[in-house]
């Protein structure tokens, strides 16, 4: 299983034809307490770079792009009870959908974590 | 960042990025968001002492023969009974008598000193200047810096700082009252303290020159009971209170009654008017508004926003003007203007978030019971 980061700060975990997404350390800080996670239902069809979740903290609400197409298998129901999991493990039990891959080939432009650490430090 | 080039410091600026903030853009300053997490900052205040820098803000002297009738030409307020020491909450009204700035009054005795919005302040004095009659002057405290101490135990902090009244005719500062205040010197630096603020907390507000700024901030933060807090829990704060805020709650379209805060007209005023507006505005008074401010509680865990629509089945009747999560109340809370029709405690509403109805519930405010120490009350 390899881990792959967008420019909007999305990770996302490949095993397969199925995917895992969430939202980066870095993100988390930089919105704050997360106070309700609005999730995709199972069956939705996402587009790379279209919207699929919306994270609200206390002060805003920001939209969480796919990182690559596909439909939604499963949402995290753990995030409807505690939200505030994006903030302690974005990147374990944070995470926000499942996926299968429509498009496999759209993983090639994503950054591996070394690339996603350089682009963050950049910032 | 980039946009953040062109905006100006605040005398605090060095302290809070020392205390770790992370700066964003606010009235056209850097301005502290946050230091520790919007929500323990927000539980820190409701518990303990928070302390906000509030220089932003614009702080004014009115001062001469017949201040207090300019003033009543400006505002529903009856600045000719304001006693000195005393704070009145007031509205600078255009002449159609909608909102143009919230802020707070105080009479000193020999003058009036005002405490406008940032965003707003050069509005106001553009606005004041040009109807200043001779004899008046308005000054902006330019050279000041304004420092607010919020939260159960800023009275305790306070107590503990050797205060020397700088007139004989003013309170004791350990009488001092909620919506009072006056001059104290602390080390030979002059502080205009007033107890007041804006998170429906007890607490002060403290005026300083700049220069001294930082050395009062340290004073305040050596205690244990006062943690720096930021812009972010002040807002959230601020709307568990009911409080409204410039440019989100209020704007230049709206009225005091539909506002909500037909209390800033005073007695005296809704008899004799005289005031901007006056005709429209008592009129809403005595007959009612088409509209009026109201308090939502939103069923749920997802916040809504400024800006989200309000509906009753498929009739919009209104605008939520500020939404967000209350976090003494752990429940998301709104601010709306609502057809007055769908005004009254219990209604129930629905309101449209990305595509989906949330039901809501009209509410009084405050959402969050006020800790004022009020005139009167038991110390």
């Amino acid at each position: 299983m390899s881990r792959l980061y967008t420019q909007d700060h999305e990770w996302i975990d490949v095993a397969g034809g199925e995917a895992t997404v969430g939202i980066t350390d870095y993100a988390q800080g930089q919105l704050g307490d997360v106070v309700f996670v609005d999730l995709p239902d199972a069956g939705r069809a996402v587009t790379k770079g279209g919207e699929a979740a919306v994270v609200e903290s206390v002060k805003a609400a920001s939209d969480v792009y796919a990182p690559v197409s596909g439909t939604v298998t499963e949402s995290n129901p753990a995030l409807a009870d505690d939200p505030s999991l994006v903030n302690s493990a974005p990147e374990a039990e944070g995470w926000f959908f499942k996926l299968t891959l429509s498009d496999a080939s759209e993983l090639d432009g994503l950054m591996d974590k070394a690339a996603y650490d350089a682009f963050v430090a950049s910032l | 960042m980039a946009d953040d080039v062109d905006l100006k410091t605040l005398p605090l600026d060095a302290l809070h990025r020392r205390l770790g903030a992370r700066m964003v853009g606010f009235a056209g300053y850097a301005m502290p968001i946050q230091f520790d997490g919007i929500i323990a900052e927000h539980l820190w205040t409701r518990e303990h002492a928070g302390l906000f820098d509030v220089s932003h803000m614009g702080q004014l002297l009115v001062e001469g023969e017949g201040a207090a009738e300019w003033l009543e030409s400006l505002a529903p307020g009856d600045f000719k009974a304001l006693q000195p020491h005393r704070v009145r909450y007031s509205l600078l009204l255009a002449d159609n008598g909608g909102i143009l700035d919230d802020l707070m009054v105080t009479s000193t005795g020999r003058n009036f000193y005002l405490v406008v919005n940032g965003a707003t302040k050069y509005g106001d004095i553009a606005h004041m200047a040009a109807r200043l009659p001779a004899g008046i002057t308005l000054h902006h405290m330019e050279d000041h810096a304004l420092l607010a101490l919020q939260g159960p135990q800023a009275v305790t902090v306070m107590s503990r700082f050797d205060l020397t009244p700088e007139s004989a005719d003013q309170p004791a500062f350990a009488d001092l009252k909620f919506m009072a205040g006056a001059r104290w010197l602390w080390n030979g630096i002059k502080l205009g303290i007033t107890r007041s603020g804006y998170t429906g907390e007890d607490g002060y507000e403290i005026s300083v020159l700049s220069e001294h700024a930082e050395a009062l901030a340290e004073a305040l933060l050596a205690h244990e009971e006062v943690k720096p807090i930021g812009l972010g829990a002040r807002d959230s704060l601020r709307l568990e209170a009911g409080l409204p805020l410039y440019g989100h709650d209020l704007d230049p379209e709206t009225t005091p009654v539909e506002a909500d805060l037909s209390f800033a007209i005073s007695k005296r005023r809704k008899t004799e008017g005289g005031f901007p507006g006056a005709e429209r505005v008592l009129d809403q008074l005595f007959n009612g508004a088409a509209r009026k401010r109201v308090g939502l509680a939103v069923e749920g865990r997802m916040p809504a926003r400024e800006g989200a629509t309000v509906w009753v089945s498929d009739e919009q009747v209104g605008v939520l003007t500020s939404g967000g999560f209350a976090p003494s109340l752990n429940v998301p809370i709104a601010m709306a203007y609502v057809t007055t029709e769908h005004s009254a405690d219990g209604t129930a509403l629905e309101i449209e978030v990305r595509g989906k109805r949330i039901a809501a519930t009209v509410v009084p405010m405050p959402f969050k019971q006020k800790n004022y120490v009020r005139e009167g009350d038991k110390k």
